[in-house]
């Protein structure tokens, strides 16, 4: 345990040591923030945006100002009924992306005034919060939760990242809180709760697919918690998602699916995409700025991506309307913030798509290393909705759609090899950075029919060996534990990293195979982390566009952001008995086995005798006499 | 099994088989020709069903409607191959682009052994372009391929541009749960071995390609389109694999199924069906038909691009368009209404293709052989080789027995036995390894001392090193034990039958047809070999394996009804040789070391025989 510990803060200091900024104490919690949520805009705002931008300066002021006021009235309001300071706020995103299609994501936020770890202490009132939600966490006191649905697979080379990113099937990740003693009953009760509340097959999380990862896996709340025992990692590749998941989903919002933003969550829309994925976190966070109190989180997350080619019919239009089949009405009452923000970023003179209405408001953030601008359209406000109390989105698409991307991150993974034997996984990393080499944590669990030969483990970047800084490998049991394996890689700059690993393929008991076995057994995502460079850091010929004395050093936002990256999942075939006719089978060996093998070798050992001819009657009872007399017999 | 441990019963049934030996295996190989016959009679066959739940009660509905738009795009791709002196890789990689695939490259290189001049290539240079349609909402586990070739001159265009529409079409459907991946192949077969061998990332005949960017999972099933003109008269199925193999009939099935349902003519092995089962016709027509898969099969070539995807277990089969006289013609618009459905129904594939038959005939497209009714037709055969042996062990060891008090005498003669038989086997093997790595490893050496081109030097050089095997000192244990004797070659005989038994019994375990062809040559002449007698050496060399190879090379012509003169004949004989010797070392085909390495030294051993005294 020492060891590991050991091992543990080396991995820690590791990537702190990969960050340029000097600065920055509370680099984990910054990093964790900016995990998979973007950081709210209007805070970028109110924080003042950097001066010397392309745009018109009045605007933005402008813009500014109103962000300004909206928020302060939002905040009054929040804080003025002091018993309860639940908090609901619900926004959507619209980013056009680069391959023409659409990503639409929707983040409702709940937050819930009450600390409930402390002891002793029963909640039985609920407000905004799902009680539902809130009877498990205090149940089997879970610190952090976070659960995600996603059906198909994010295209990273083709959208960019995600705001969430998520693996496919079903992922649930759970920190316990440290007084619980049974951490694997809690985990096991939990999933069956959870399978219940969601409608999934959670309950098929167990031990064989739980691990416990060193280092992947940070708590992203309050804490700064680091024993991985009080950490459960689980993911159902298989897991398909569909309308069962999103009812249960969408109860969980204060508004249902009446009013808000959430009225827009028509399955039938909503499964007609390229890509969806929906999410719940919840996490202990800060009330306020000096931390005095502390409150729950819920985040619920919709992404879907849409897709030009099977739902444009040739038109390259999107709206609000054709997207969802509603337009937008109302905010929810019980919001105190409901926004719709579209990226504008590559689009600053309209060239690339058409968006009407048009709005005054901008904001921007830096999302993921990259700094983006945004139409923001307040729900909250009447006139959004303009004359026909409805308010439709528009975009009309102008360019082409573009090539491929190259993020600066990428992974990609698939088993090389032919034959039931053996095979070999391959696990492909990609840094497209010009110039800076960062380190990545890359963690694989494998479920343990898949024998991984460890010793073949090899990790090369530019054909050269990379020998890993730490790794946390834990073998698995046959029928009990999955295989974990987590590394911290350095990638060098503009460089594919192959990590291949070799395993036999186990043959399992006859009951142990799935009712199509022939369909291939699943692995699941490997996970990368890590702290890659950010745009905004990475432009080298700032001087274009700003003012000479902004820009000399080169790291002016956060230098680095938190990027996680999930590669798909595998379909291995495990051989497989003809389950078509277990019956012959079974005959036709064990007739082979017995008849032929029995036979033979009992002709083989035998040792054979000319059997003489008994003696004829007479002569045996001479010799009955003779013995009797006893004199020697005849022959 | 009592009837055999007890002395007495054992006697007499051995007894029995070694006063009727010759005339049971006289029966059992007549039996063994008749039932192989008998097997393309239609009451004797099963018609074939559809075994898959999931492709067969599903309904598919085609609505695919751009086939003169496709036709217009191979007008297109061949002026652009026509510009580029090749595969026009630029435009194609924009066509794809242009229609939502995510598109990507390989290059790759392969130097031949030594030229192929039936396609004249020796170093080969090409790229593999493919798209791969990412299906809505399903993670990158499981993928379906379609392949066009691009073929040298005016052939194939109408394939890749079918393709091309395909793509376009499909991409703009929302049912897909696997990925497709649309692959246009240069070189033909070493373009898709490359292809392969790269998404695979295995490297099993030394080519060098360079490796693969994208991926789409576990290919489940794949189809290869050749089609060379606007409109065809039939579609023929190909299904015949590298080293015999054979996709799952359930993909035969799909492919007769679409035929009916569209109404397109479809023939395999280039033949249609009839309905006249019960006319002498009828039944030479289903004999021709499953000769002709049984001679494709032995060969163990791959007969079209999809051969090289049965090794990854991935069911393949190649779909080729025919263009002949008759009235009625198919258009494209229909072809890629085909390829929809049967892409549609493989989408639907909750497994992989499993349910149906691996090992089967075809005697016609409706009908099929099952391994549990051919195998009994080689079974026979192979028994005769059992009951020679079982006859030589049984004389063997007679006087053992006869001999009261001879115990040591009955030893003496095998001791000599066992060098006297070993010699010649390992000279045989040792020939065969000649055979196997002279003719590749000297053609440089061949091309040097003689006016022979590389190609023509290496199956001169196989011929001769054949043609030298026979020539060997084969009577070498008269220099160990001076006379050869009565029991050495019935021992050496022994040995040889058992290990043809085994061979064969292999073989036709992995490749029916080549074990069948082999056992029905090499049955007869080994199993009544005795030394010394000229005709034998006479029939023992028309019966060797070459020219059994010959023989096939003869009937295949006569099946496919482009007879050839014994010239020709002999041509195509010299070109068989080459390509097989390419087969194996461009995809890893087996037929070739097989022969040379095991069946070749076994037919030397029973040549042994002959030159004992």
């Amino acid at each position: 345990m020492a060891a590991h510990r050991c091992g543990l803060s080396l991995v820690c200091i590791l990537i702190f040591s990969s960050l340029a900024h000097p600065s920055s104490c509370d680099t984990l919690e910054k990093a964790n923030d900016n995990t998979a949520e973007k950081r709210s805009i209007s805070e970028v705002n109110t924080d003042g945006s950097v001066a010397g931008e392309a745009l018109n300066e009045r605007q933005w002021q402008s813009t500014d100002a109103e962000v300004d006021r909206s928020d302060s009235t939002t905040h009054s309001e929040a804080l003025t009924p002091a018993a309860a300071r639940d908090e609901f706020q619900e926004e959507l995103v619209i980013r056009p992306l680069h391959s023409g299609d659409i990503y639409a994501s929707f983040q409702f936020r709940t937050l819930w005034d009450t600390d409930f770890l402390q002891e002793g202490q029963k909640v039985s009132h609920y407000r905004l919060f799902p009680k539902s939600l809130g009877q498990v966490l205090s149940k089997f006191s879970v610190r952090e939760l976070h659960i995600s649905f996603t059906q198909g697979f994010w295209r990273t080379m083709q959208w960019g990242q995600p705001f969430i990113p998520s693996p496919p099937g079903a992922e649930l990740w759970v920190w316990f809180h440290d007084t619980v003693s049974d951490v694997d009953g809690n985990w096991k009760e939990l999933t069956n709760v959870l399978s219940g509340i969601f409608c999934a097959s959670l309950n098929f999380i167990d031990l064989t697919n739980t691990v416990q990862p060193s280092a992947s896996f940070k708590p992203l709340g309050l804490g700064n918690a680091t024993d991985h025992r009080f950490l459960r990692y689980a993911t159902l590749p298989r897991e398909i998602v569909c309308t069962e998941n999103l009812t249960p989903w969408k109860k969980l919002l204060p508004c249902g699916s009446k009013a808000g933003l959430a009225v827009l969550m028509k399955s039938e829309k909503l499964f007609h995409s390229s890509f969806h994925s929906q999410a719940v976190h919840i996490r202990p966070i800060c009330q306020d700025e000096q931390c005095s109190s502390k409150a729950w989180e819920l985040r619920q997350t919709l992404n879907v991506v849409f897709d030009l080619h099977t739902s444009g019919q040739g038109k390259k239009e999107w709206s609000l309307f054709k997207m969802f089949s509603r337009t937008l009405t109302e905010a929810c009452p019980l919001a105190s913030s409901s926004k719709v923000y579209v990226d504008i970023t590559d689009n600053p003179e309209g060239e690339l798509f058409e968006l009407s209405p048009a709005t005054p408001l901008l904001g921007q953030a830096v999302v993921l290393g990259d700094r983006r601008t945004y139409s923001v359209y307040d729900l909250s406000r009447a006139e959004t909705f303009g004359q026909l109390r409805s308010f439709n989105l528009l975009l009309r698409w102008k360019g082409d759609s573009g090539d491929m991307l190259r993020p600066l991150l990428h992974a990609e993974r698939y088993v090389a090899g032919f034959g039931l034997q053996t095979g070999e996984i391959h696990t492909v990393i990609y840094n497209n950075h010009p110039y800076r080499a960062f380190p990545v944590l890359l963690m694989d669990s494998v479920p343990w029919y898949l024998q991984l030969y460890i010793h073949t483990l090899t990790v090369t970047s530019k054909s050269r060996d990379n020998k890993p800084s730490y790794i946390h490998y834990q073998p698995a049991k046959d029928r009990h534990r999955p295989h974990l394996l987590e590394m911290l890689i350095q990638l060098p700059p503009h460089s594919m990293t192959e990590v291949t690993v070799q395993f036999e393929r186990a043959l399992l008991k006859w009951t142990e195979y799935t009712p199509d076995p022939n369909h291939g057994f699943y692995v699941g995502s490997s996970v990368v982390s890590a702290l890659v460079p950010s745009m905004v850091a990475m432009r080298t010929n700032f001087t274009q566009d700003q003012p000479l004395f902004s820009s000399f050093v080169p790291v002016k936002e956060e230098s680095s952001y938190f990027v996680r990256v999930y590669t798909e999942p595998l379909l291995v075939n495990l051989p497989t008995p003809d389950f078509s006719m277990p019956y012959n089978v079974i005959c036709l060996t064990c007739t082979v086995v017995a008849v032929g093998y029995g036979s033979f070798y009992n002709l083989l050992t035998r040792t054979f005798q000319v059997d003489e001819p008994s003696p004829p009657l007479s002569k045996r009872l001479a010799n009955l006499i003779r013995r009797m007399r006893g004199v020697p017999l005849l022959t | 099994m009592g009837l055999l441990s007890d002395p007495n019963r054992r006697k007499a049934l051995t007894g029995l088989l070694t006063r009727l030996n010759t005339p049971i295996c006289i029966v059992c190989y007549l039996a063994g020709i008749v039932w192989f016959m008998g097997l393309a009679f239609e009451p004797f066959t099963l018609r074939t069903y559809m075994s898959e739940n999931a492709m067969g009660s599903t309904m598919v509905e085609e609505r695919f409607s751009s086939g003169e738009r496709a036709l217009s795009l191979a007008k297109e791709f061949d002026a652009h191959k026509r510009k580029a002196g090749g595969m026009p890789v630029e435009w194609l990689v924009k066509a794809m682009q242009s229609r939502g695939l995510e598109v990507f490259t390989q290059s790759f290189s392969r130097k031949l052994p030594f030229p192929d001049e039936n396609k004249e290539r020796y170093m080969v240079r090409g790229t593999n372009v493919y798209g791969i349609l990412r299906a809505p909402r399903a993670p990158r586990t499981e993928a379906l391929v379609i392949t066009a070739p691009c073929s040298p001159g005016n052939t194939n265009n109408q394939a890749v541009a079918l393709l091309l529409a395909l793509a376009q079409y499909f991409r703009n459907q929302i049912y897909w749960a696997k990925d497709i991946i649309f692959l246009v192949n240069e070189h033909d077969l070493i373009g898709t071995q490359a292809w392969l061998e790269g998404y695979h990332h295995t490297n099993i005949t030394g080519m060098e390609y360079s490796p693969l960017q994208g991926r789409a999972g576990s290919i489940q099933a794949a189809l290869s389109l050749e089609l060379s003109s606007d409109v065809i008269t039939s579609l023929d199925l190909v299904l015949e694999g590298l080293n015999g193999q054979l996709p799952n009939l359930d993909l035969a099935n799909l492919f007769y199924a679409f035929c009916q349902k569209l109404g397109v003519l479809c023939t395999i092995q280039g033949k249609l069906q009839r309905n006249d089962w019960d006319t002498a016709e009828g039944y030479t027509h289903a004999a021709q038909t499953m000769m002709l898969m049984v001679l494709k099969q032995a060969c163990g070539r791959s007969w079209g691009d999809h051969g090289l995807f049965l090794r990854y277990h991935i069911e393949a089969a190649s779909v080729r368009g025919i263009n002949s006289f008759r009235h009625y013609k198919t258009d494209a618009t229909t072809i890629g209404r085909l390829l929809e459905g049967m892409v549609r129904k493989l989408n639907n594939l909750l497994e992989r293709l499993h349910q149906s038959y691996f090992f089967y005939l075809l005697p016609s497209l409706s009908r099929f052989v099952s391994i549990g009714y051919y195998m009994p037709a080689f079974g026979l055969l192979a028994v005769i080789l059992l009951l020679r042996a079982l006859d030589l062990w049984v004389h063997l060891g007679a006087p053992a027995l006869a001999a009261v008090d001879g115990v040591t005498e009955a030893e003496q003669p095998s001791s000599p036995g066992v060098l006297t038989v070993l010699t010649p086997v390992v000279i045989s093997h040792l020939t065969g390894v000649a055979l196997y790595l002279l003719p590749v490893h000297l053609q440089e050496m061949a091309v040097e001392h003689f006016p022979v081109s590389e190609t023509e030097a290496v199956v001169l050089t196989a011929i001769a090193i054949y043609t030298a095997g026979l020539a060997l000192p084969h009577n070498t244990q008269r220099l160990l034990s001076g006379e050869g004797t009565e029991q050495g070659w019935k021992v050496l005989k022994l040995t040889a039958l058992l290990y043809l038994a085994v061979l064969l019994g292999c073989t036709a375990l992995i490749n029916f047809s080549l074990g069948f062809i082999l056992a029905v040559t090499l049955v007869p002449i080994t199993a009544s070999i005795t030394p010394h007698i000229a005709l034998y050496a006479v029939v023992m060399v028309l019966l060797s394996p070459a020219f059994t190879i010959l023989y096939c090379v003869f009937i295949y012509q006569e099946l496919i009804e482009a007879p050839v003169s014994v010239s020709e004949g002999w041509m195509l004989f010299l070109s068989v040789i080459s390509q097989g010797i390419l087969d194996h070392a461009l995809y890893g085909s087996l037929v070739y070391p097989l022969l040379a390495l095991f069946i070749y030294p076994c037919w030397l051993m029973f040549w042994n025989i002959l030159f004992w005294n």
